[in-house]
């Protein structure tokens, strides 16, 4: 590709490269853990990891929302689907997650379920106005960026007197997931990750400002820099977390300037407060509960929550036998090592989350590292 | 689905909605989240909600990135996708 060569030979990216390389202490380790898929991606397509030195090592973080759905959730959700006289809405990147006995939103679909694909929450109220007799459930997830649509449709529906729409409400927050992954005891027998930095997400912090991460870079003693998605950005942004950490300083920088405030849209936030609120504790995949990390909706508005509508079995739910998503989104593991990588596991057939969406390490890993991921050390080796 | 991309508000219309143009896609969009919005304004579209306004030149270089690396084609075959179905 053209442009990712003019990338790695252009002035801008050497020399942000070479300061780098004078800044980073050679006896020193550096894992900085990039938050977001879409960070992940960037620095695979660009080959990132290749224009810093060895010290300087990325660990691919929880921030894809398909994948630290808990399985038991998206059980609930196909067992919603199937109930008489419902249509289940939801984004398109939910529809291939394996659930418990790799049963997906699709293979519901195929024994019957009315599970449509939509691309906004208005699409999902349109179906519902379309449809008086069904009831319309909207299957939502995601992280702050994706939320405000969530808290708008609801008050829309709430406007019109819509009665045949809910929403199953599996929106998560990012600031808890940093906090927990620095603080959470490591799983037995599990090497901990130690985590020097963190890369903050970009679009997220445009809705909830750059402020919210705060508490957990003081508390924690970790640096954090909201970084931009184009390569020049997370190149930035490593250098200001080496710089941070050279320092012995940690505080949340912003390099994204660009689009993120310390306050964000106070606008999108409102909307979200009136509807929403904080749930005390929630699952996520791979980091398992985690306090005040996600939002319900409030009894102000239960009568378009579909976890108040309906009533969903308690269930015995598994991720795929050998799947090693939950360890991924840990940052313990690396997608190649998971025994099912790349032959039983891949893009067409995938056995676990993080290879459905495109925001998925492991997705990643397939698409632009294979044979280079390979040949990486595991993760913690230099730690 | 993180994703945010750049468009062009065309026109803006009742109930907090616009119209944005993107690479001849037309694509009616929420603009609930923003406090004024008008024609020309660049903004970032995520799920059929503008998220945040851009400057021009902000816009230009994102698209550009985006369209370089494939990624907006994907995004475009995302939002011109019809619902339901
Ligand atoms: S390669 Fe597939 S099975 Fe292995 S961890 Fe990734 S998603 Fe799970």
């Amino acid at each position: 590709m053209k442009y990712i060569r003019e990338f790695r030979d252009g002035g801008l990216a050497r020399k942000l490269a070479a300061a780098i390389a004078r800044e980073a202490d050679p006896d020193r380790h550096y894992n900085l853990m990039e938050f977001c898929g879409g960070h992940t991606h960037a620095i695979f397509r660009y080959g990132v990891q290749d224009l810093v030195p060895a010290n300087v090592e990325y660990v691919h973080g929880p921030g894809c929302p398909v994948c630290v759905l808990p399985v038991r959730r998206l059980d609930d959700a196909v067992e919603l689907a199937l109930k008489e006289g419902v249509i289940l809405t939801t984004y398109g990147d939910m529809m291939r997650v394996p659930g418990t006995k790799q049963k997906s939103l699709i293979r519901a679909r195929a024994e019957g379920a009315d599970i449509r694909m939509v691309y906004s929450t208005q699409d999902a109220l349109n179906v519902a106005r379309d449809n008086p007799d069904r009831q319309v459930v909207f299957f939502a997830i995601g992280f702050e960026t994706t939320t405000p649509p969530t808290a708008v449709a609801i008050l829309q529906a709430q406007a019109e007197g819509l009665t045949n729409f809910t929403v199953f409400c599996n929106h998560v927050l990012t600031p808890p997931a940093i906090a927990h992954i620095v603080n959470a005891p490591s799983e037995p027998g599990e090497k901990p990750v130690r985590i020097d930095g963190f890369l903050g997400p970009s679009h997220v912090s445009s809705v909830i400002g750059w402020a919210p991460y705060e508490p957990a870079a003081r508390d924690f003693e970790k640096p954090v820099v909201i970084a931009g998605f184009e390569p020049l950005d997370v190149m930035q942004s490593t250098l200001m977390l080496i710089r941070q950490i050279n320092e012995g300083r940690h505080v949340v920088e912003n390099q994204y300037t660009r689009v993120v405030t310390r306050e964000g849209n106070r606008k999108a936030q409102s909307l979200v407060a009136q509807v929403l609120e904080l749930r005390k504790t929630f699952e996520w995949r791979g980091l398992g509960y985690v306090s005040d990390s996600a939002l319900r909706i409030r009894d102000a508005y239960a009568a378009f929550d579909a976890e108040k509508r309906f009533t969903v079995s308690p269930k015995d739910s598994r991720e795929v036998k050998s799947c090693e998503c939950p360890a991924i989104l840990r940052g313990v593991k690396k997608p190649t090592e998971c025994k099912l990588f790349g032959t039983v596991c891949t893009p067409d057939n995938p056995m676990g989350a993080c290879m459905v969406s495109s925001e998925g390490a492991c997705a990643a890993y397939w698409t632009y590292g294979r044979k280079r991921g390979a040949a990486l050390p595991a993760r913690g080796a230099a730690a | 689905m993180c994703l945010a991309i750049p468009a062009i508000v065309v026109s803006v219309e009742a109930d907090d909605m616009a119209t944005v143009a993107l690479e001849g896609i037309r694509k009616p969009v929420s603009t609930a989240l923003l406090e004024d919005v008008a024609v020309g304004d660049y903004v970032l579209v995520h799920v059929g909600f503008a998220l945040h306004k851009l400057s021009v030149e902000e816009a230009e270089r994102t698209l550009q990135l985006m369209a370089e690396t494939g990624v907006l084609a994907e995004e475009l075959a995302e939002m011109a996708g019809e619902a339901g179905a």
